[in-house]
């Protein structure tokens, strides 16, 4: 039993609970809310040092033990990803200090992030199926406010949609979860693995499976994408950041822990069907990405590709396309957000969003050119960004495995990729320029700043790669023996 | 019984869906909260029996058998979550209906190119 | 708009202390039985609601000065603070006690931290219904 396992979730929701007291100190909000997100990123750095020397550790809340109690669960992967949520929540919040507006930070935008990340860091750690199914809940209410924030034409009518397709998928999920109920008996994750291991995944499980996949698939926009580029281009810049950062990440996750404790009885079915999702989710995406004008739409469409990319890890199940998914999973959660936040600066300081309406930015905001050119570079897989170690990791999987419809797929989506963004690249950046020196806006520091935080993570994430190697490969390890996380939580 | 409720819960899901394909945002919603109806009597019926024991209430510390706990704790649970996501959805479309001074989602389907 | 509604008044005045009395009855009731903050809360807010109908939300907010905004948000910290508070203590998060104590009124009776965490639920759950109402209500 180790209390601080909780923190993660816990303390994003109470520092939430109290900023709204603190609805006209728009300062000490900021100061609190960055406060919590530094704090976790350091506590999930202890963790994931702790969880090294102890193996995965576990907190049974109320001294419930399980599997009749509800609890979280942490092993690296799951903490892994609270660190890099951390990191990227905290970045975000240092872009809407400077770009968001009084009229949000009144409007409790800063208790809602605190939940948005208690529920996705909730969704990361818990060990009970039903509680992933309340987390997300939580994470997904808090999205439905943050983007219908602002109350503008567009916005309302995508947020209707946007939680209207959540909503549907939730029902899914509760299903799902009610089947499994009726046919186990138990919704404890480790307990559940157990007795399916015991009684053998029988065909109805499969079907179950397949109504997860379905869920998950809606949630973190595998094949089921058709709602995300619309939703995400409305909200602002460090909200739309925030969620490409995120909420498709805790799908991915979920799908990943889903199918490989419960139902990796029968990869002929369920992981060939991951496949095909997959492939069909990059074939979708890189048409998305190459087809629009607008910026934003580009940079929504170049998510969906990257959860395709992940997928066709999990789909091989191979130890080195896991750890190579891990690896592209926090490389994509950190470069997706600056991604975002970099074309929300080109937004702002132009005022216009398509590609053709802008030209020769990087004459005037050189540092905003350069820094695009290197995320398009970590995007497209070069060394020694951080996109590398993961690609070729997952394709070294999918070669092992034979796979090589899906090796050669996941390659050209990364061409596909590197179209997209080099488009945006040479029609915005190069070029005659637009902007004449007295019509420039001014650069705001609060701008720039967070995009080169995130610059160096992707640089030292490439470079680190080496230092990150036992975490990463202890992670992957747990997500293949069941039997270790099993353990963890029955017999400890 | 469980085939009565079952048969209940298709015929819920029916008119959820039958609500849910019309373009009034208002009917829309209240397809949801039927939805989210089916839902809970499906996970009620997946207990073990509906009538196989008593009401799981602690009486002077008696009773021996009860029907399954666990699916009315997720169904209480459920119904906080519907019931805040119904309300956010009911102000949601409020808002869109000042703000576009409409409620058919065939007009809210905004210019793909905007 | 200013409708006769002298029926309306008058029974709202009556059966308003009546809804108070089953809100606080239900709340209590809900550590053996059916009950709990939930429940209470909510036969709570419909008792200010039914005052929003009756009379008109000027008066009401009068009468009742709270922001409700403020009070869901107070609701919530009380019930999570209890999740913390079993932390120092050295328990697992949320770990709830009891105990049975000679109380000089009520006899021996059982109180419990779960009375805490399920306070803090009631008043969220009218801090929540009443901020709907009244958000729909305001721009009408």
């Amino acid at each position: 039993m180790s209390n601080l396992i909780v923190l993660p979730m816990a303390v994003p929701v109470l520092a939430g609970i109290i900023l709204v007291f603190f609805r006209n100190q728009v300062q000490i909000q900021r100061w609190i809310s960055l406060i919590v997100m530094l704090a976790n990123a350091g506590l999930a750095i202890y963790l994931l040092n702790l969880i090294q020397a102890e193996g995965v550790m576990r907190l049974d809340f109320g001294g419930w033990e399980p599997p009749f109690g509800i609890l979280f669960v942490a092993d690296s992967f799951s903490v892994i990803l609270v660190l890099t949520t951390s990191v990227v929540a905290a970045v975000c919040l240092l872009y809407a200090f400077s770009s968001i507006g009084k009229r949000y930070e009144n409007m409790f935008f800063y208790s809602f992030v605190n939940f948005l990340v208690a529920g996705v860091n909730g969704s990361f750690l818990t060990g009970d199926l039903f509680n992933l199914y309340v987390c997300f809940e939580i994470m997904l209410l808090a999205s439905y406010v943050l983007i219908a924030l602002g109350g503008k034409k567009a916005q309302l009518r995508e947020s209707i949609k946007y939680v209207l397709v959540n909503v549907i998928s939730s029902w899914f999920f509760l299903i799902a979860i009610a089947y499994l109920y009726g046919s186990i008996g138990t919704l404890n994750m480790a307990h559940i693995s157990e007795r399916i291991a015991e009684t053998g995944q029988a065909p109805l499980l499969t079907v179950i499976s397949i109504v997860f996949l379905t869920v998950f698939g809606l949630k973190a926009g595998l094949l089921l994408y058709f709602w995300l580029p619309g939703s995400y281009s409305v909200a602002p810049t460090a909200v739309a950041a925030l969620f490409g950062g995120l909420l498709t990440k805790v799908g991915i996750y979920a799908m990943i822990r889903v199918f490989t404790l419960f139902f990796y009885h029968e990869p002929s079915i369920s992981h060939s069907l991951i496949g095909v999702m997959a492939a069909l989710t990059l074939i979708g995406g890189s048409i998305g990405a190459v087809a629009y004008k607008d910026i934003r739409l580009i940079v929504s469409y170049n998510v969906v590709i990257a959860v395709g990319f992940i997928l066709v890890g999990l789909a091989v199940a191979t130890p080195a396309a896991l750890e190579g998914s891990i690896y592209y999973l926090m490389h994509d959660m950190i470069v997706k957000t600056l991604l975002f936040l970099l074309a929300g600066t080109m937004i702002a300081v132009t005022g216009k969003t398509k590609i053709n309406e802008m030209s020769g930015l990087i004459r005037n905001y050189p540092l905003l050119g350069w820094m695009f050119f290197i995320v398009m570079l970590s995007l497209a897989g070069i060394p020694p960004f951080s996109g590398f170690i993961g690609k070729v990791l997952v394709g070294q999987g999918t070669v092992e495995a034979g796979s090589y419809v899906l090796l050669t797929l996941a390659f050209i989506s990364s061409i596909f990729v590197l179209y997209s963004l080099l488009r945006i690249f040479l029609g915005c950046f190069w070029g005659e320029t637009i902007i004449s020196i007295e019509d420039k806006v001014p650069m705001k520091r609060g701008w720039l700043f967070p995009s080169i935080l995130l610059t160096f993570a992707t640089i030292g994430l490439g470079l680190g790669a080496e230092f990150l190697a036992p975490y990463v490969s202890d992670a992957a390890n747990t997500l293949l023996d069941p039997e270790v996380y099993i353990d963890a939580v029955l017999y400890e | 019984m469980e085939t009565l409720i079952t048969i209940l819960t298709g015929i819920l899901v029916t008119v959820a869906t039958y609500l849910i394909l019309t373009r009034s945002v208002l009917k829309v919603i209240l397809g949801t909260a039927i939805l989210s109806h089916a839902a809970h009597l499906m996970i009620m019926t997946m207990g073990k029996g509906l009538k196989s024991g008593s009401v799981p209430v602690l009486v002077d510390g008696q009773e021996t058998t009860f029907v399954d706990p666990l699916p009315q704790a997720l169904i209480l649970t459920s119904i906080v979550i519907s019931f805040a996501v119904t309300a956010i959805l009911l102000v949601l479309a409020y808002r869109t209906y000042r703000e576009t001074g409409t409620d058919n989602l065939y007009e809210l389907r905004g210019n793909k190119h905007e | 708009m200013r409708t006769n509604n002298v029926i309306l008044r008058a029974v709202v005045k009556l059966v308003v202390f009546i809804i108070l009395t089953l809100a606080v009855y239900l709340f209590l009731s809900g550590h053996h039985s059916p009950g709990g903050g939930f429940i209470g809360g909510l036969v709570l807010a419909s008792a200010f609601v039914l005052l929003f109908i009756a009379f008109d939300i000027e008066t009401v907010r009068h009468a009742i000065p709270f922001d409700f905004k403020k009070v869901a948000a107070l609701g919530a910290f009380i019930s999570v603070s209890t999740g913390f508070a079993s932390l120092v203590f050295g328990e697992a998060f949320l770990t709830q006690a009891f105990d049975y104590f000679e109380l000089p009124f009520f006899g021996k009776t059982e109180l419990s931290t779960v009375t805490i965490f399920e306070s803090g639920v009631a008043l969220v759950v009218v801090g929540v219904v009443v901020t709907i109402i009244l958000s729909i209500v305001e721009d009408v």
